[in-house]
């Protein structure tokens, strides 16, 4: 039933970060269940409840042909990370992180409580951007919350950032396969809205890398 | 979701470990499921109630842990197969009943779920309830992956019905919460007929009343049936090995601590030198099957999550058997191969096993580490835990602390279990003195307000939600009122069981399925005890400041119930009540008479502080419309427009 799926690496290795209340538990079962539908064995892990309120988030996806694999990655292994906050980012690279790994990034800061108190200093866009570049095989920066906040709902450049991921070419997953998803787990009336996030994603991925 | 109940038979789904369970007890022919919201169990209740109104199916969210099992064994009494869910605390509610469950037996199969936190990712504890199955003689299953956690649950129910005793079946957060294909089995067509069945002979197990005496002929009863289960254990394709004949070494492991495992003997191509045996019946040991192994080799790696519940029971087995088998050496727990708290994960294990095996091994460059983490320290400031924008609980607990501050006795509060909890830190203006189990705040208070007669003169406040009020701050309130106990209880009611995902409470007038049923009025039960009650909106910081300080002045019990939904309830989500900003001519920062009291103490995530033009500001993609910041702000720089 496996269609012919090519992985860069068997696990394939994918965290989608950010912080809570950023839509990341949503974007990793989105994406999982995509990968799944192609006959992909996935297993995704991450941490929700109250423990998050406000707190780095991260979900660990393990795409394969064969296995099922740990919910939590090995440290310095993955493969692609997507991120919906700047900071967030540089997080999961000092644990996950390694010289191939791939970096697709939110620019939107969500501070932390000790950058509202002023105890902290967040740092600017473009220091942010040289040390993911730094600490990446490729990185690619996109203003996913603004183009959200287009669309009238910042919730959504989750979505935006998947768009983005597909739109990259890495991921085995075509417009279709997210198509699919959404229309059979989301509510009609926001099934448009998102996929005008995931092409809008696209498109932006598309301006850069061209 | 819908794959739960339509999924066809023999597909693969990509599940969460909670809704393989559940997928696993309508596999089985599940009729009665009963649980208390806690995570990372809630989901499966969840699941279960979403499909409750297709098949015939009853569904509850009990008041506590202990009525679900007891909610759970009447059916199982009835002849039903039945369910019983929780997270980990819940099992040490219902132990008191479930004690007396093990000595009676069950009729219907009955499982208990019992989720564990290791790691306390979201608990105020990271105890096991792996301890209960031995203390209370009853078996023990563990899934080692998704599909496991559906077939052990079909499996398990099978089980309680061989040995006529309840089962229990533990899972943890990373796997309950995570997710991992998953391939179909069927939904069976059951006739489900309720009979109780009690006129029989007084011992007769299966038409006889259903009690614990005579304790003797019950335990001895009781203990058969572990033999038995013991029996079955022996040939259980939930116990698997994979490796060599001959092992240099083998992993004895079980749950999530199954895929790190695998993880690592994979990644360290490890795979012709060390064995895994894979233990999904972790008790009573299946000591037969044990022996097998330990005789394969003479090193042992055992790696389990909280405390060395495997590690303890094989090293029985082993030292029952040394004379036999000869010595073994064991890495695990006990001699600090692997830490005594906290969760595992796959880095412990490679960590472990290259150090043991001589193996060199490096996640990463070095100097890429080191880089990465200094910039991470420069450039990525820590989250500390906070209150979501617009959360109830921060206006409340700003009050709370200041009237405590102005009254001026050294008053305190008394904690309890919920997203409130947090008050304990800087969110919550650090409030809470005391946080231990559910209710335990009101108990806790109630015998610091009789202190008096030995001089302690602090006003005592207990804040409790609305889910906790039901589930037990009940009794520990009537004990208060009953022995005149000078406290005050302030009952967060933010109309839901917020932080495991607004399941209804009997508060609500709405029940796990969605069906319409009567609601317990909290201000009404608490004044039919006595007691002083006030209802107040937390929003309305003045008037609230007001009641406290009145409420504090008066003896004997007080209750305040600050009534406002939650920030993430589906009715605030839908839109802002308030347009909030800030008029920068009037704000004046860093020199504000107020020390910048919206920023620097009362730091809702919706604010935000330009450091270079020194003026606060709002964060319109986080901020929810609250308006609460623009009661606190003293030069009324922050305003609010009431949304049309």
């Amino acid at each position: 039933m496996m269609k012919n799926v090519n992985l860069p690496h068997d696990p394939y290795n994918v965290i989608i970060t950010g912080v809570g209340g950023q839509g990341n538990v949503m974007a990793s079962r989105i994406v999982g269940n995509a990968l799944s539908r192609l006959g992909l064995r996935v297993t995704i892990g991450e941490t929700f409840g109250a423990s998050q309120r406000g707190g780095s988030v991260m979900s660990h996806l393990r795409i394969s042909t064969e296995s099922t694999w740990s919910p939590q990655i090995p440290a310095g292994s993955c493969h692609l990370l997507i991120s919906l906050e700047p900071s967030e980012s540089l997080r999961v690279l000092s644990s996950y992180g390694n010289p191939n790994v791939n970096v697709l990034c939110n620019t939107r800061p969500v501070h932390a409580i000790s950058v509202i108190s002023g105890d902290r200093d967040y740092p600017g866009i473009d220091e942010m951007k040289s040390w993911v570049e730094e600490l990446s095989e490729s990185c690619w920066f996109l203003p996913a919350t603004e183009k959200a906040l287009e669309l009238g709902q910042p919730i959504l450049a989750n979505i935006i950032m998947i768009g983005a991921a597909v739109g990259v070419g890495i991921l085995p997953l075509k417009r279709s396969d997210f198509e699919a998803v959404i229309r059979e787990t989301m509510p009609s009336d926001k099934q448009e809205l998102n996929l005008e996030a995931f092409d809008l994603g696209r498109a932006m991925i598309a301006a850069i890398v061209a | 979701m819908s794959q739960i109940l339509n999924g066809i038979p023999g597909s693969r789904h990509l599940l969460m470990g909670n809704e393989a369970i559940a997928r696993g007890a309508l596999e089985a022919g599940v009729s009665v499921v009963a649980g208390y919201p806690g995570t990372p169990s809630s989901e499966i209740v969840e699941t279960l109630a979403k499909v409750s109104s297709k098949l015939n199916l009853y569904v509850e969210w009990s008041v506590n842990e202990k009525v679900a099992m007891e909610v759970a064994a009447a059916g199982s009494f009835a002849g039903l197969r039945s369910m019983a869910v929780m997270k980990q605390n819940g099992v040490n509610v219902g132990s008191d009943f479930l004690l007396h469950l093990a000595l009676t037996g069950t009729r219907g199969g009955m499982v208990i779920v019992h989720c564990d936190d290791p790691g306390a990712l979201s608990s105020a504890n990271e105890g096991e309830s792996r301890h209960f199955a031995r203390m209370l003689e009853i078996p023990l299953l563990e899934p080692g992956d998704f599909q496991e956690a559906k077939n052990m649950i079909k499996w398990a129910f099978e089980l309680s019905e061989t040995v006529h005793n309840v089962v229990m079946v533990r899972s943890v957060t990373r796997l309950s919460h995570a997710s991992g294909p998953v391939t179909l089995g069927e939904l069976p067509e059951v006739e489900k007929n309720a009979y109780f069945n009690h006129n029989g002979f007084i011992l007769d197990p299966l038409e006889g009343p259903v009690s614990c005496l005579p304790v003797p002929h019950h335990h001895e009863r009781q203990q058969e049936k572990m033999k038995k289960a013991a029996a079955e254990f022996e040939v259980s394709q939930f116990n698997t090995y994979n490796g060599p004949p001959r092992p240099e070494l083998m992993v004895i492991t079980g749950s999530a601590c199954h895929l790190y495992c695998k993880e690592t003997i994979n990644l360290l191509g490890l795979q012709g030198r060390v064995g895994l045996l894979k233990l999904g019946t972790t008790w009573p040991l299946p000591k037969q099957l044990i022996r097998t192994h330990l005789e394969k080799t003479d090193r042992f790696m055992i790696v389990e999550e909280v405390i060395p519940f495997l590690e303890e029971n094989v090293k029985i087995i082993a030292a029952e058997l040394a004379s036999e088998i000869g010595p073994k050496t064991f890495f695990a727990k006990r001699d600090g191969t692997f830490p005594g708290t906290n969760e595992m994960n796959p880095d412990l294990v490679i960590a472990a096993l290259a150090e043991i095996l001589e193996i060199p091994y490096e996640p990463a460059p070095p100097a890429y580490r080191r880089r990465a983490q200094d910039l991470t320290q420069s450039g990525a400031p820590g989250r500390d835990l906070t209150f979501c924008a617009g959360c109830p609980h921060r206006a409340s607990f700003w009050t709370l602390h200041n009237v405590l501050q102005l009254d001026g006795r050294e008053g305190f509060v008394c904690g309890d279990i919920g997203c409130y909890s947090l008050a304990v830190l800087p969110t919550g203006f650090s409030t809470l003195k005391t946080l231990h189990s559910m209710g335990s705040g009101v108990g806790l208070a109630s015998g610091f307000g009789k202190l008096g007669q030995f001089g302690m003169m602090q006003p005592v406040i207990a804040t409790v939600g609305d889910s906790t009020f039901f589930h037990a701050v009940l009794p520990a309130l009537i004990n208060a009122v009953h022995h005149q106990s000078d406290i005050t209880i302030v009952i967060l009611d933010n109309s839901g069981t917020a932080m495991t995902g607004f399941q209804p409470h009997p508060g609500l007038p709405v029940d796990a399925s969605g069906n319409a049923v009567p609601a317990i009025d909290i201000a009404a039960v608490c004044e039919a005890t006595g007691a002083t009650v006030r209802i107040r909106d937390p929003f309305d910081i003045d008037s609230t400041r007001e009641t406290l300080l009145e409420l504090l002045d008066i003896s004997g019990l007080k209750v305040l119930v600050l009534k406002q939904k939650c920030a993430l309830s589906p009715e605030k989500k839908a839109g802002k009540q308030f347009d909030v900003s800030v008029d920068e001519e009037i704000c004046l920062g860093q020199n504000c008479g107020c020390n910048r009291l919206c920023t620097r103490i009362f730091k809702c995530p919706g604010l935000k502080w330009d450091g270079e033009g020194q003026v606060s500001g709002i964060d319109d993609v986080i901020c929810v419309g609250c308006g609460v910041c623009a009661s606190i702000c003293p030069s009324g720089a922050i305003r609010r427009k009431e949304v049309a």
